[in-house]
């Protein structure tokens, strides 16, 4: 069984409300976290993740100045920052289908709809811990692989071309730690 | 398809896209030995759990944020600020209701959002649904206590919801994939079946 230690990973939490941020913060040292970094709107949250360079950022949708949405096409620019591969947890009560679809081709890692939980933020982060996923780089899309898993029934256009030979399978850090112990 | 290999990122190049296998930065926080009383869940919801006594005080705060959001958009109408505005205290509240513990707070929030993220127009939306809303979220949370709480709750709710959405069908009846997302299930937490 693998687990994380939360005390070697370094995170930053951007979100206008305050209140959010404390609970976000308390989850996190609870999990046995020490190096939070918080950040009140998309402006903040930008020179903090330049300046502060996070394992893992948790993002808000609806913030002032600009949103969420705006600083993951910041943060997920190849070349133009030190890690444009950092996972992003987006947490928000946006729950609409179109929303989760709008944030997921916009190139967060995981989405976690408020209310949240102690279980499901914990699960959220041990996903993007322990199955990192690799990213694809197209005309219009900079991000973690969207697809989660290959359907053997899937009948409709292969969008990609290079079919199935473009998929480079990569072992999970499950595997990895079975393998080691 | 080529293959490039180095210290940073494994990229595989085909014709019209790019596969990256980037360096793993997270694999130092993976460990495979149990430390003693790990029980990281139980230790977070504990240390949510102590943090419960403010959760009433928190709240006041943003119904009042909500209120002044309501009055300020009374006095300069709609623009985009005074909406955006309004949108985020109602947004935060649907979101910030059930950890709180008001979960019956949430659906007239997120009933909230979607008059004020819907209606094409904002110059077109009444002002007193808006009220309606604002007045409804704030009673309940007044009223939290109550024993019949969770009827008057849903009662509110639901006539605000109908009203709400009588309204969003006609002032999108002419944009049909819109009115499309506007009436799907709503998935918002603490919803019940009418």
């Amino acid at each position: 069984m693998v687990h994380i230690d939360f005390n070697k990973l370094r995170f930053l939490v951007v979100d206008d409300n305050l209140h959010m941020r404390r609970i976000l913060r308390t989850l996190l040292h609870g999990f046995g976290a020490r190096d939070v970094i918080e950040a009140e709107d998309g402006a903040a949250g930008l020179e903090a993740f330049s300046t502060g360079n996070p394992d893992i950022v948790f993002l808000d949708w609806e913030m002032p100045i600009f949103g969420g949405l705006e600083l993951i096409q910041m943060i997920r620019q190849p070349g133009s920052n030190s890690n444009p591969f950092v996972p992003i947890i987006m947490l928000t009560g946006h729950t609409e289908r179109t929303r989760v679809t709008k944030a997921r081709d916009a190139g967060i890692t995981e989405f976690l709809a408020k209310p949240i939980s102690a279980k499901r933020l914990y699960q959220r982060v041990f996903s993007v811990v322990a199955h990192p996923r690799p990213f694809i780089k197209t005309a219009t899309y900079f991000g973690p692989e969207r697809r989660r898993t290959s359907n053997a029934n899937y009948t409709g256009p292969e969008r990609r071309r290079g079919g199935a030979a473009d998929t480079i399978g990569q072992i999970g850090l499950i595997e990895k730690a079975k393998t080691v112990a | 398809m080529s293959q490039d290999r180095n210290d940073g990122p494994t990229v595989a190049r085909y014709p019209d896209h790019e596969v990256i296998v980037p360096p793993n930065r997270l694999q130092k926080a993976v460990t495979v030995a149990k430390p003693v009383g790990y029980d990281p869940i139980a230790r977070a919801e504990e240390a949510l759990g102590n943090l419960a006594g403010e959760f009433t005080e928190w709240m006041d705060s943003e119904c009042s944020k909500l209120d002044e959001a309501r009055q300020l958009l009374k006095t300069a109408g709609f623009t985009e600020e005074t909406r955006d505005a309004l949108f985020r205290c109602a947004h935060d509240i649907k979101g910030e209701a059930a950890t709180f513990g008001f979960p019956l707070v949430a659906p007239p929030a997120d009933s909230l959002c979607r008059l004020i993220e819907h209606t094409p127009d904002m110059a077109q939306i009444p002002l007193e649904l808006v009220d309606q809303h604002v007045d409804a979220i704030r009673a309940i949370v007044r009223e939290n206590s109550r024993t019949d709480i969770e009827e008057v709750a849903w009662s509110l709710t639901r006539r605000l919801r109908e009203v709400t959405d009588e309204f969003l069908r006609h002032e999108n009846r002419d944009r049909p994939e819109i009115l499309k997302i506007v009436m799907a299930p709503s998935l918002v937490p603490g919803g019940r079946p009418d």
